[in-house]
């Protein structure tokens, strides 16, 4: 099939970008998204000109780098599917498709396509671990966790960090990226000595990337790959009112004796 | 004081601080439809007094031995004025950090789940306020009213301010806008004070289309009412209050 593309080129962070118009003609339809960007880059390396720059890894929905958007939507038209794993079988001839940087104030861009998700890492680095004493290794079920539980942890844990929910967001909130992420290790039990810690400096760090607030438009839940749900931020809510209350509350310094 | 400021300052504090002055306000005008309703219920047959007049004395009269008269009504009025104050600089904060966290859009938009009711919110906030001071001014103080104000006949008041199309219909309007806004704030405190969960959600929900719905064709019933002649011109008062 033939398309036509409109590609955001942009050639570093501080240069002013803007759409760059390019006619693709034979595209398979079971080649890939990233397939197609790949046979736009060696024809325009055949004739002399820069490549797009986009990320990716895996190719496989895994890593999460395959970050663009595809007509508005991040990761493109369909849903539960990443850039790299959708297939152009979802377009038709003649087909004119935007492709654009994921867009945030907190993700700038580097270079056309290639957006800076390191605020992401940042968040992580706030509080999403768990301290395990290195050496022996634990006994594997000492710690008892319901079937329930492990589940609903592992359906937050399936986050892939991809950024497709601030690319979405309206308001470029990291809501649900943080949500999923303080929640796969809050619902389980290796997790609960930093609970409220995390929670509180995970949600501070978030706002300190200049990542937007949630406002409950529900379009990270549509976006993501994962299909991480929005429950997920409701949890966290709760999470972060109570852990400010157990501050609050706590015993830690000293109190007069008149 | 520290940990309050600290919490206040992030994204999910503020909107907390948002859904729980909302909720206030919510409860608020769903009393006052209910209350607004009591036009349709006439005159007390034994007093000749319209009952919504009746209502209104009940409300100013409320709580007198201890507070005075007008003294709860008051506090009421302190209570709801600091929510508004709180919710609108709350919302007009994060909006504005909202809009900075998104400086550049995409080309092509297309929204799944984002809608007019979760799109609006600021600026329908914004237009309630600027109805609220109208509408204080309106029916309260009877400043803007301009069709013979009298303090406390309110059927009177009410019939002939609505005697004006322009005037009922932008009431009508603004309530279509009260109930969109009420729409995807109703269900948003829910999420936001972390309330909602799967189980909940499909009732949250409901609940908030049916508060919607239910806010505006009560509050829109009377303007309505009153123009299409379903309610009698008022009767001459013997006394009033
Ligand atoms: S390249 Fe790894 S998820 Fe797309």
């Amino acid at each position: 099939m033939n398309l036509t593309l409109f590609v955001w080129r942009q050639k570093n962070a501080d240069a002013q970008g803007g759409f760059e118009r390019y006619e693709i003609s034979d595209v398979s339809e079971d080649s890939s998204f990233l397939e197609t960007l790949d046979m736009l880059n060696l024809r325009l390396v055949e004739s002399g000109q820069p490549t797009v720059a986009f990320e990716h890894d895996c190719r496989e929905g895994i890593c999460g780098s395959c970050s663009m958007s595809i007509n508005g939507r991040p990761h493109g038209p369909k849903k539960l599917t990443t850039a790299c794993q959708l297939h152009m079988r979802n377009y038709k001839d003649g087909d004119v498709i935007y492709v654009e940087p994921f867009r945030a104030r907190a993700f700038p861009v580097v270079k056309d396509l290639v957006v800076d998700r390191s605020a992401f890492d940042r968040i992580q680095q706030a509080g999403g671990y768990v301290s395990v004493n290195t050496g022996a290794a634990p006994e594997a079920n000492a710690n008892a966790i319901e079937k329930d539980k492990a589940d609903e942890a592992f359906d937050a844990a399936a986050c892939i960090g991809c950024g497709a929910c601030v690319a979405a967001c309206p308001n470029g909130s990291a809501m649900l990226f943080t949500a999923a992420k303080v929640t796969h290790l809050s619902l389980l039990p290796q997790g609960q000595p930093e609970r409220s810690a995390r929670v509180l400096d995970m949600v501070h760090t978030m706002d300190a990337e200049m990542f937007g607030g949630c406002t409950n438009h529900g379009e990270c839940q549509e976006a993501c790959p994962k299909g991480i749900s929005i429950k997920y931020i409701s949890q966290l809510n709760r999470d972060f009112l109570s852990s400010t209350v157990k501050k609050a509350l706590s015993l830690r310094g000293k109190m007069q004796s008149q | 004081m520290g940990l309050v400021r600290e919490f206040y300052r992030s994204t999910v504090g503020k909107k907390m601080a948002m859904a729980l002055s909302g909720i206030v306000l919510v409860l608020f005008v769903l009393g006052h439809m209910a209350g607004n309703l009591k036009i349709f219920a006439g005159v007390d047959l034994a007093t000749g007094d319209y009952k919504i007049d009746d209502y209104g004395r009940f409300l100013r009269a409320m709580g007198a031995e201890m507070l005075g008269h007008s003294g709860v009504l008051w506090i009421v009025r302190v209570v709801l004025l600091a929510c508004v104050v709180i919710h609108a600089l709350t919302g007009i904060q994060l909006a504005s950090l909202n809009r900075r966290a998104k400086p550049v859009g995409y080309e092509v938009r297309s929204y799944r789940s984002a809608n007019a009711a979760s799109l609006t919110m600021l600026y329908g906030g914004l237009f309630l306020m600027v109805f609220i001071t109208y509408h204080i001014l309106h029916f309260t103080t009877g400043t803007v009213h301009f069709r013979g104000f009298v303090e406390g006949e309110v059927y009177s008041n009410v019939y002939s301010a609505f005697q004006n199309y322009g005037i009922a219909g932008f009431y009508v309007v603004a309530m279509a806008l009260l109930a969109l806004h009420l729409y995807h704030g109703t269900w948003s405190m829910f999420q936001t004070l972390g309330v909602d969960t799967p189980r909940w959600n499909k009732g949250i929900r409901t609940a908030a289309k049916i508060v919607a719905v239910a806010m505006f064709l009560g509050f829109s019933s009377v303007p309505v009412g009153i123009s299409i002649g379903a309610l009698p011109a008022p009767i001459a008062q013997a006394g009033t209050n």
